[in-house]
């Protein structure tokens, strides 16, 4: 098996389904985002989101109402401050009401860690004495067998889907991203399903130093969308737009101004073509 | 922040953006992160005053003085960030900064936007993943100290970035965890930036993210926190430090110009103070001109052109770094 490159539309389609545990992931660098919204222009609900840092991809798609749940670890627009649709779910449940199931950036990682290790839980040191533990039902300890040392364990964590955005793909779908790869390779192997949108299809990856590469076979699609990860960055093709992110704050702080900004944003956008 | 912490800790990353902005209109959007913040935006208003700096610039160069070359340090964004990256460029040039995206050794020459700033990991020793900076470096006792921001703290020096009022209907929804509690357990030592006021410095917390020295000495050893926990709680007002008997924060220092009463009346409990207050000293005009050179250094491209993306023109670039201009920004949503 190997990944079909198709349409951003297609795989979306293909891949995502309402009720679905959804991670898209990106630590500040190769966000998602085009693919985030797809998915709201295809209107899925009631979605799990799982995410380190919801940041705008998962300020928009909860304002759009494509999600009743979110794990996440970190919830703010980085270095500008609040997520205003995020936070308007929590205190007010608009649009609708959001349950959310927080852990540190530590805790999450590690829960992808043992899903991409086919593991039922991890072990770390993390959360003593923090009003998370009874909070997060999902943080538990376990005592080290060997030491009798007590530590916190946290369950694997397995989407249904994951969606990344990378730098490259060639043409049998092997995927290659570098500069900051955050959690996406845990994120991949964790997932049932794999999506990656790429910037460009090139006829052989050449590796990078410090570069990730994702084989062909635990990918499912790929779709091209050159600057997809906008307005954050991907390293060697464009900068984070931060006048964005610093707009985004004016924006999403209004209910209304929000969804006439989604509206002529994104979906009133043409789903991105795929050029393989 | 978020404080990184901010990034590492997180509200910090409310709070400390605010602190890193110097006008005061950028400080007014960021603030609404947390209603703690919210004061301080009037205090970021006096900027400058009579004395020739502002309260956060004071603040900062106090966090930028207690780092010493070639401590690792691990630097959420915001006010941690720019301390550490004063400091980095002042006395402290083999300092060694960490960010939690995984960039060690980041050498930056401007200001990072975010912990994620694609300049961290360009001029980084090494670039590891999100999981192996937590597991390997942070949990394993590698990090000297860390930096931590917060929208509320306690006597103990515990911090919330989670929530204000009830978890379940909050009346301010904070950015959350982040890495601060591991940040706090874990690093040898923690510097804790935050301004003093009622709002962030009080009796009781609404939820503690992380752990400084819980309800008081033993705390940390009975949660097996391998760090020695905070040393320093640097303000806008002054510098605190634990008494290493009660384990709870003792005024040690106020900066120049500053009241014992304005620091008492800042704090939501019956302050403690230590019976030599020292009087911290001002920023020296070469620590003033290199923080100020550090915020005005020129940041990457971010144009609002609409012409279409061209990634084939960065094709020949090695370095990841696209000079300015070449690659026209097209902001999508």
């Amino acid at each position: 098996m190997s990944a079909a490159i198709t349409s951003l539309q297609e795989a979306v389609a293909d891949l995502v389904s309402d009720g679905d545990c959804v991670a898209l992931e990106g630590f500040t660098h190769l966000i998602p985002m085009a693919a985030g919204h797809e998915i709201i222009r295809q209107q899925r609900r009631d979605l799990a989101l799982v995410r380190l840092t919801p940041d705008l991809v998962y300020d928009q798609m909860i304002g759009m109402g494509c999600a009743s749940r979110l794990v996440f670890s970190w919830g703010g627009n980085p270095g500008v401050g609040s997520l205003h649709r995020f936070r308007d779910a929590i205190e007010h449940g608009w649009p609708a009401p959001l349950a959310v199931e927080e852990h540190s950036h530590a805790g999450l990682a590690n829960r992808y860690v043992a899903g991409a290790s086919g593991l039922p839980f991890a072990v770390l040191r993390a959360y003593r004495g923090t009003d998370l533990v009874g909070r997060t039902a999902s943080i538990a300890t376990v005592t080290c067998p060997f030491t009798g040392e007590e530590l916190a364990a946290v369950p694997a964590i397995r989407p249904d889907v994951a969606v990344i955005h990378a730098q490259q793909a060639d043409r049998q779908g092997n995927v290659q991203m570098w500069g900051i790869t955050g959690v996406q390779k845990e994120a991949v192997l964790a997932a049932q399903r794999s999506l990656v949108t790429v910037e460009e299809v090139v006829d052989t990856l050449e590796l990078r130093p410090g570069g990730v590469v994702l084989p062909s076979w635990v990918v499912n699609r790929v779709a091209v969308v050159p600057g997809g990860a906008r307005p954050s960055y991907a390293s060697g093709y464009y900068h984070r737009d931060n006048d964005f992110y610093e707009t985004w704050d004016t924006i999403s702080r209004d209910r209304d101004r929000f969804t006439q900004w989604m509206a002529d944003h994104v979906l009133a956008a043409s789903p991105v073509a795929s050029t393989p | 922040m978020t404080t990184h912490t901010d990034q590492a800790a997180a509200t910090a990353t409310a709070t400390a953006t605010a602190m890193d902005q110097g006008t005061v209109a950028r400080t007014d959007q960021a603030t609404a992160t947390a209603t703690a913040a919210a004061a301080a935006a009037a205090m970021d208003q006096t900027a400058l005053g009579g004395a020739g700096y502002t309260p956060d610039e004071m603040m900062t160069v106090a966090a930028a003085r207690a780092l010493r070359d070639g401590t690792v340090c691990f630097v959420g964004i915001g006010a941690p960030s720019v301390a550490a990256n004063l400091a980095r460029h002042s006395h402290a040039p083999t300092m060694v900064l960490v960010y939690e995206s995984g960039t060690i050794g980041a050498k930056p020459t401007a200001l990072p936007l975010s912990i994620g700033d694609g300049e961290l990991a360009d001029t980084a020793d090494s670039v590891v993943s999100v999981p192996e900076i937590f597991a390997y470096w942070l949990q394993a006792g590698r990090i000297d100290v860390g930096f931590l921001g917060a929208a509320q703290i306690d006597r103990h020096a515990n911090l919330n970035t989670t929530v204000i009022g009830d978890y379940d209907r909050p009346s301010t929804r904070l950015p959350g965890a982040g890495g601060a509690p591991e940040i706090a357990a874990s690093c040898r030592q923690v510097i804790i930036l935050v301004r003093q006021t009622p709002r962030t410095f009080v009796q009781q917390l609404a939820f503690r993210t992380s752990v400084g020295f819980g309800d008081g000495p033993g705390d940390r050893e009975r949660f097996g926190l391998r760090g020695r926990g905070p040393t320093l709680v640097i303000t806008d007002l002054g510098i605190l430090r634990p008494d290493p008997a009660t384990c709870e924060l003792v005024l040690t220092e106020l900066h120049p110009g500053v009241t014992l009463a304005a620091a008492r009346d800042a704090t939501g409990w019956e302050l403690q103070v230590a019976d030599q207050v020292t009087t911290t000293p001002a920023p020296t005009p070469d620590e003033l001109r290199t923080l100020r050179a550090l915020k005005a250094a020129p940041r990457r491209p971010s144009t609002t052109s609409t012409a279409p993306a061209a990634p084939r023109a960065a094709r020949h670039i090695t370095t990841g770094q696209v000079p300015r201009g070449t690659v026209p920004d097209r902001r999508r949503p």
